[in-house]
């Protein structure tokens, strides 16, 4: 089995008497309510989903991951983990001091041991993660509705977030590993999405499952922007393809709760760590993975692989090039494996998918199985 | 790659590594990064090498007979056992 990223799988959970106490005291210490991606970052950092990390970042390791895309200790780590302060007396907590998380229903989650409370420059941060600093991109909006404060410490969870959706399919990493190992597989392919899986998804799946044993579809189900399909629709749309297309005893489907960064590259890379923490060996890499709108270059997601030795990411990458069905090919192929030409390509952009569900059309179904279709022009 | 002068070789290191251990050192009686790391692993080297596990040995190694059984209890209850 694949060890988790930094060797050992991050268990933050408390119980018995320690969890009591803490519970006691939670009332009388700094109180912060959790925004929806932090709480999602609590239950992974929680579960070891983003083991190594058994907090949220302090000074040292945030700064290190903007900068270097490591943590402090050389780790490699690409995306800032952290808390925003959300009151003045949040900016003065002292190191050794203890919070209280909340959830946005004044429930007590967690009790962090602060380490440190440090003032950030979001302007710099947006830069070198997001690669951007326009108003337009959701990542650079998140930055500007929260502080730029933040509060690093351990974390120890007290009770579980509520969730009352898709309960049936949030396994933690602990129990993909058990799972895996049951079933016999030495190699688990990831597929991670925050969209419906069209022909083109399911080609690399598929392509995937072939030098595999099995694969993950790890949804993510966080916090996305206005405009994506919500996931409890893409759920159903899951469900159905699984049900209807793929083999049952090589796919095991997951909801990934994290919430979305749209930061591209760097995410990419914060997506692979994660689902080897999951227990999966290798990762699909589409094009645009992570990506909104034309920030980032087409396969930038891929190269930035390249800055690392494999070792250091330890999850082997699968990286797949623009798909589609291909007329001439008469099968599904990607702009590697089809030498015509693009007018041979059924190929629809997101926004001619929209716009044809929207006018009661089902997209073809070289692009998206009809039972796809039909989900999302009923609930899309 | 090793370069080799008559009793030593040269090992890499990513940088940030580096600078953490020498960090790591300050006022401890290590005098430098090498010293340290050849200390390191001088006793990691000690111990035996485990032997080949099973995948199932190698989960039931990393979480306790408890956490296994939690696990595989809840996979059977929602279906994927």
């Amino acid at each position: 089995m694949i060890p988790p990223h930094g060797g050992r799988l991050v268990d933050r959970s408390v119980s018995g008497e320690d969890r009591e106490q803490l519970a006691r005291e939670a009332g009388r210490l700094l109180q912060v309510q959790l925004n929806a991606r932090e709480l999602a970052d609590l239950e992974l950092l929680a579960c070891g989903g983003l083991s190594p990390l058994e907090g949220f970042m302090t000074e040292s390791d945030y700064r290190s991951v903007v900068d270097s895309m490591r943590l402090a200790n050389g780790l490699v780590w690409s995306i800032p983990v952290v808390l925003s302060a959300k009151t003045e007396e949040h900016t003065k907590a002292k190191a050794g001091q203890q919070a209280a998380l909340l959830d946005e229903a004044g429930r007590t989650l967690a009790v962090m041991e602060v380490a440190d409370a440090y003032s950030v420059d979001h302007d710099y941060e947006a830069q070198m993660v997001l690669r951007t600093s326009d108003e337009g991109h959701p990542g650079v909006q998140y930055l500007r509705s929260i502080t730029p404060t933040y509060l690093g410490g351990r974390i120890h969870l007290l009770r579980h977030p509520e969730h009352r959706d898709f309960v049936r399919h949030r396994l933690e990493p602990k129990e993909t590993r058990v799972l895996f190992a049951a079933k016999g597989w030495n190699r688990i392919c990831a597929f991670q999405t925050r969209n419906p899986i069209h022909r083109a998804h399911e080609y690399l799946q598929k392509c995937a499952l072939e030098i595999t044993d099995g694969l993950l579809i790890h949804p993510l189900v966080g916090e996305t922007k206005a405009d994506d399909i919500p996931a409890e629709v893409r759920m159903r749309c899951y469900e159905v393809l699984i049900e209807r297309y793929y083999p049952r005893d090589r796919v095991v489907l997951s909801v990934f709760p994290a919430a979305m960064r749209y930061a591209g590259p760097r995410e990419a890379i914060f997506h692979a760590l994660i689902r080897k923490n999951y227990g999966c060996t290798h990762f699909i890499v589409g094009r645009d993975h992570a990506g909104v709108g034309s920030y980032y270059g087409t396969y930038d997601a891929h190269t930035i692989f390249g800055e690392f030795e494999p070792e250091e990411i330890g999850i082997t990458p699968l990286f797949f090039d623009h798909a589609f069905y291909c007329r001439r090919c008469g099968n599904m192929a990607t702009t590697k494996t089809c030498p015509h030409l693009e007018e041979d390509h059924v190929a629809l952009s997101g926004t001619r998918v929209r716009q044809m569900l929207a006018a009661g059309e089902l997209p073809p179904s070289e692009f998206t199985r009809p039972e796809v279709a039909q989900i999302l022009a009923r609930g899309g | 790659m090793a370069n080799r002068t008559a009793d030593t070789v040269t090992l890499k290191i990513p940088r940030p590594l580096y600078d953490h251990l020498r960090r790591l050192i300050e006022g401890t009686g290590f005098r430098s990064v090498t010293e340290f790391a050849v200390y390191v692993l001088r006793d990691l080297a000690a111990h035996p090498a485990p032997e080949r596990r099973s995948k199932e040995a190698e989960t039931r190694s990393a979480l306790t007979e408890a956490e296994l059984e939690a696990a595989r209890k809840r996979l059977r209850e929602l279906g994927y056992l």
